[in-house]
Formats: structure tokens, C-alpha cells, sequence
């Protein structure tokens, strides 16, 4: 995958005129910053062998709450603080159910976006955008501030991804990740607290997703619920397998996230630029990660011995 | 306040028992109002909207809603969330349930098309409100989307056009690809860019109402150039990504966004901030209005369904920084 991205980039580089300015790469990052921080938190439970489909549902109802709580006088400061416990109870809740009533992830995480978004959209806000305070500090220096002339929504994404980087290397956490991913029942019979590991994965990404729709908010100058109804939640799930973390679990790694999120970065940025139209787009933007996939098959034949295993959920 | 609008009550029972026996003055016009009111009690009518939750058809159903409480027709919301597949269901639904009207709003040109012939063969009266279906129906109350494209198209070449010194060049932000008000609204920008040759076309991007969209292919935009004139959009609650990419790249003075909306207070706020320049508004409360008026002139209308077939194109206003007052700007709160 590493190296299609690679292709993309020197056939873009060479065929556009300013595509290889630093300005235009630095657009290019951020346009998939956000898919690529939700893409960390995917990455995580994928690699636990679960699947975590409400993570946008829980990033655009967090948010959104924080927002409109804002909006009518709470100080930001305590609306955002909100949105996060309202975020991590969301990760509980899909924690506690898939370890502990052993229901499958995938359904699991289906039922709970579509449970936070009922509500959200039932309770917690009226209008399905919400913008950001006018005069905030905090979101201002989000979307405007740069370090080294490298905008904070890079410098966030980098920071998460180095932060989970050494979670999953450098902490015992980590190594039980990959353990309980490539087998729970071994790992569980090793002594690692598998329920109790599941639970904190889910908190962690719901935690992820709600740092995402903050920046997602400061980027857009508001929160559009909307993005719930589109594809979002599967872009996020290609950016992980086209990196190259199989669904199957106990694989892959942060590394896997950065080349599949700049895979797709590439592609939408020269299309743009290409000036494609918007139906062609969808057709080679199909197209590609159909061939990224079949590459994937080739280069990573599936182990058999793992594959028929106790398959995780998916 | 109870004892406010108790008050007059009170005072023509006062009257009522000092003058027992006061005749009758005046005339009942029950000529007009008995089958005004009678007419349109218990008449059922539903909207399908592309979804709740947002300000356009937040908007017209507080209105729409205010005026059934007050008439005595029933008014019923089926929201199918953004799901044409969850609207095509509704409808045919609907089509079973036969009310004497559906309100429409539809997704695109096409979809429900089909559909709404169905209705109006099964006795069901339809009114397409503000995006319109290829086939009309009784009743279109909406937007004329060539003349709002024809408004915001002309507001750009005078800012980017001949003798404006500037790059001419623009980018324009569609909207669902297939809705009609991105259809209608494209046919007339690319007719006004076309005919001043110092406008040069550099993108033609759909945002598909997503305002992380617009942002992202603002940002593209603008690198490649960065002298870039001006925007023009489908509608104000996406173009505000776009406002937002071109306020970080610090270029709100020389790129010009128009676009159009229903005129909203947030849509307000935004020019506020500086991140959209014009908004073209067809404005919502009045097109509510509007609505209330065609669905008493349907319900009472004694012609079948799909017999006549009317039209009325709500009127339009700019929204600048110089033009916007908090009294033209509406919030929900002001129409329930």
C-alpha cells in the first residue's frame, strides 16, 4: 500500500504544477486529518479484533451537545467537559456490552451509533448544525494557529498518532492489544484481563473520536450532524484495511494508519486539483481502493491457520 | 398573563348580562367562513422533507404546523433523515393512507418523480416545496433556482468580472450533484460566466451539503491558485466550510463567496464573521407563509388532483453585511 501511495504521489507530483508545494501538501494532510485521527482510534480496536462502527456517531453527538450547550451560556470550558464524559460513558457502555455480555462488536457498535445519534438529535440539540462561539479562543487558536508553519489539525493528528504509537509499542496495554487481537481465548488463558482491555479500547476510541470532532468543529466552524448519514464510517474502516491492519486483528499499527490515510489523502487531492466530476470521482475512488485491496491479497495472503479460527466478529 | 387574554372573555360576559337582551349587530359572513372552516376540519395533510433538523424545513413546518392547530387539519411529518430510500418508502405509504395532501420536498430531480404521479392518480393533491421533481404537480412553492444561480452568478462577475482588476478567476461549489436547485443554479452560472471572457472557470466541485467538503476543496483550490476571485455555492450551511478556508488562509478580503440560503440567523452570523460575503435568500418565513396559503387553496380547491397545476416562485432577497438587521434574520424560536 505503502508503495501505490508512493506511485500516486511521484504520478501527481509530475503530471501536476503545484502539487509538490509545501502549501498544497500541507492542505492535502489536513483534508484527511480527521479520517486519519478517527482511523487511530479504528485502528485500535481493529487490531483488539473488534470494530467500533459509532465512533462518527460519537464524535458528531459529543460535539455537537458541547456546542449547543455553549450556545445557550454554559461556559465553553464546561460544555466541552460535557461532551467528553458523554463520550467516554458512550465508550463504556459499547465496552461493557461487547466483554461482558459478549454481544458482537459489530452489532454492538452499529446499534450504539444509531442509538447515540436517536438521541442526540431527539435531546440533546434542535438544529442539525452547530456552530461554534463566535469570539472562542480555544477554537480559533485550533483552526488558525500554526507551529513551524504546519497548522495545529496536522499538529494534533501527529500527536495522537505518536501518543497511540506508544501505547500500542511501549506499554503493557499494547502488547495485550496485539495478544487478545491474534488470540483471545490464548490470551485469556495467559492471565491478561481481556474484558477489562476490550472496555478500555472502546473508551480510548470513543475519547479519540470526541478529539476529533473538536478539530472537526474548529476546522468547519461548526459541527454538521449531517456527517453521521454519510459514508464517514467506512472511509474510516478503508483508511485502516488499506493501511493494511486486517480485520481479522493482532496485526498492523500506527504506521498502517499514516500510509492508508495519506493513500486517500493523495487520491482526493489530485482529483480535485484534476478538476474530476463528482460521479467519476466516487468511480475512481472505487476503482483504486478495489485494486489497493487485490494488491493487498496478493502481497498479504490470508493465513489460513488464523482465518479459521474463532474469526473475532467481522 | 392569564388573566390577560381572560379579560376580554370576562368583559363580554359583563355585557352580555347588563344588556340581556342586546340583538344581534352586524353580519356573520358565514357565507365565507362556514365553508371556509368546515372545509378544512379534519382534512389530513403530511410532509416528507429531505429531513428534519435543520433550518429550512424546521422552519416551514413551525409555520405549516402553527396554521393546522389553528384550522383543524391534521399535519403529520414523515422524516426520512436524508434517506431517499426511507423517503420512497413514506411515500408509498402515504400512497396507501391516501390524505387529501403531501407536502414534498424533494431529494432530487428524479427519485420521486415516478411517485408522485402515483399520488396525484390516487386522489392525492401534492405540493413540491422549494426543490422540485422533473413532473410537476398541483402546486410548487419554492425558489426559481435559475434566477437565484442568475443573482449570485452576476453579484460574482461584478466583483471578478472585465474591468474589476482581479484574476477573474472563480470556483464554483455544487450541491447534491442531481438536486434541482444545483441543476437549475449551474445552467445559470455557467450561462452569465460564459459571456464575460474575463472569467475563467478554475473548479467545479460538488460539496454535497457537507461543509467539511467545501472546506477541503476550497483548500486545494486555493493553492493552486492563489489568486483566486471568488466562490459561488449551493447553499449557506455548506459554503461556510469554504468561508472557513479561506478566512485560515487569510484571503476573506480577496475572495468573494456568494450563496444562497434561507436566511437564517445563522446564515447571518456567518457574513457576520466574515466567512460568507452574500447570500442570496429566498426566506424561509415567507416561503411558510406561502405554503399555508397553497394548502388552504388546495384543501378547498374542488379540483381533482393533477387537474390544475400552479406555481409560485417565492420572492428573493440579498443578505450582505451592509443589508442584514436582526430583523431580517429569523430563528426558530420567532416562527413557533
Amino acid at each position: 500500500m505503502f508503495l501505490l501511495a508512493l506511485v500516486l504521489f511521484v504520478i501527481f507530483a509530475v503530471t501536476l504544477d503545484r502539487f509538490l508545494t509545501a502549501g498544497n501538501l500541507v492542505a492535502l494532510v489536513r483534508s484527511v486529518a480527521i479520517l486519519g485521527i478517527l482511523g487511530l482510534g479504528m485502528g485500535l480496536v481493529v487490531i483488539g479484533r473488534g470494530i467500533d462502527l459509532a465512533m462518527v456517531a460519537t464524535m458528531v453527538v459529543s460535539v455537537s451537545w458541547s456546542l449547543a450547550l455553549a450556545d445557550t451560556g454554559l461556559p465553553l470550558g464546561t460544555a466541552l467537559l460535557i461532551g467528553l464524559v458523554f463520550a467516554i460513558v458512550v465508550g463504556l457502555a459499547s465496552g461493557i456490552l461487547i466483554a461482558y455480555a459478549t454481544i458482537p462488536a459489530i452489532f454492538t457498535t452499529l446499534a450504539m451509533g444509531l442509538i447515540v445519534y436517536g438521541s442526540g438529535r431527539a435531546w440533546l440539540f434542535q438544529v442539525d448544525v452547530q456552530n461554534t462561539p463566535a469570539s472562542s479562543e480555544f477554537f480559533d487558536f485550533l483552526a488558525r494557529a500554526t507551529i513551524f508553519g504546519v497548522p495545529m489539525m496536522i499538529v494534533a493528528f501527529a500527536a495522537l498518532a505518536l501518543l497511540v504509537w506508544a501505547l500500542l509499542k511501549w506499554t503493557r496495554f499494547g502488547r495485550f492489544v496485539y495478544a487478545t487481537g491474534d488470540n483471545p481465548s490464548a490470551a485469556r488463558v495467559a492471565g491478561i484481563p481481556t474484558r477489562l482491555l476490550v472496555v478500555a479500547q472502546y473508551v480510548i476510541t470513543a475519547i479519540i473520536a470526541y478529539l476529533a470532532g473538536l478539530i472537526m468543529a474548529a476546522a468547519n466552524s461548526g459541527m454538521s450532524t449531517r456527517v453521521y448519514n454519510s459514508t464517514m464510517i467506512y472511509d474510516v474502516l478503508l483508511v485502516v484495511v488499506l493501511g493494511g491492519i486486517g480485520l481479522s486483528g493482532g496485526r498492523g499499527g500506527v504506521r498502517n494508519v499514516l500510509v492508508g490515510t495519506l493513500l486517500v489523502g493523495i487520491l482526493l487531492n489530485g482529483m480535485t486539483i484534476f478538476d474530476i466530476a463528482y460521479t467519476q470521482q466516487n468511480l475512481i475512488k472505487s476503482v483504486i481502493l478495489l485494486i489497493a485491496i487485490i494488491i493487498d491479497s496478493i502481497v498479504n495472503p490470508r493465513d489460513e491457520q488464523t482465518a479459521q479460527q474463532e474469526q473475532g466478529d467481522i | 398573563m392569564k388573566w390577560m387574554k381572560l379579560l376580554p372573555a370576562a368583559l363580554a360576559v359583563a355585557c352580555l348580562a347588563t344588556v340581556a337582551h342586546a340583538e344581534e349587530k352586524g353580519l356573520d359572513n358565514h357565507v365565507k367562513r362556514d365553508p371556509y372552516y368546515e372545509g378544512l376540519k379534519g382534512k389530513k395533510v403530511v410532509f416528507v422533507p429531505l429531513a428534519m433538523g435543520f433550518d429550512l424545513t424546521e422552519g416551514w413546518a413551525a409555520i405549516m404546523r402553527k396554521q393546522a392547530a389553528d384550522l383543524g387539519y391534521s399535519f403529520e411529518i414523515r422524516d426520512p433523515n436524508w434517506s431517499t430510500d426511507a423517503g420512497t418508502r413514506a411515500i408509498t405509504s402515504i400512497i396507501a393512507e391516501k390524505p387529501d395532501l403531501a407536502i414534498i420536498h424533494n431529494p432530487d430531480l428524479q427519485s420521486y418523480a415516478r411517485l408522485e404521479q402515483r399520488m396525484v392518480q390516487a386522489g392525492i393533491k401534492v405540493l413540491q416545496v422549494n426543490l422540485e421533481a422533473t413532473v410537476p404537480t398541483d402546486y410548487y412553492v419554492g425558489a426559481d433556482w435559475v434566477k437565484v444561480g442568475l443573482i449570485e452568478a452576476e453579484a460574482l462577475v461584478k466583483k471578478c468580472g472585465t474591468g474589476s482588476g482581479t484574476s477573474g478567476k472563480v470556483a464554483i461549489l455544487e450541491g447534491q450533484p442531481t438536486a434541482a436547485s444545483n441543476l437549475y443554479e449551474l445552467y445559470a452560472y455557467y450561462h452569465v460566466f460564459g459571456q464575460d471572457p474575463a472569467i475563467k472557470i478554475v473548479a467545479d466541485q460538488a460539496a454535497t451539503y457537507d461543509p467539511a467538503k467545501a472546506r477541503a476543496i476550497t483548500e486545494t483550490v486555493l493553492q493552486q491558485h492563489p489568486d483566486l476571485c471568488g466562490i459561488v455555492g449551493n447553499w449557506d450551511n455548506q459554503d461556510v466550510g469554504a468561508g472557513a478556508a479561506v478566512a485560515a488562509a487569510g484571503k476573506s478580503d480577496q475572495v468573494y463567496i456568494v450563496t444562497s440560503g434561507g436566511g437564517s440567523k445563522t446564515g447571518c452570523d456567518n457574513i457576520e464573521k466574515g466567512l460568507l460575503d452574500l447570500i442570496v435568500s429566498y426566506d424561509v418565513p415567507l416561503q411558510g407563509d406561502a405554503l399555508n396559503q397553497a394548502i388552504v387553496q388546495l384543501l378547498l380547491s374542488p379540483a381533482k388532483a393533477g387537474e390544475i397545476k400552479s406555481t409560485y416562485f417565492t420572492p428573493l432577497t440579498l443578505q450582505t453585511k451592509d443589508t442584514i438587521s436582526p430583523r431580517s434574520c429569523w430563528t426558530l424560536d420567532q416562527l413557533k
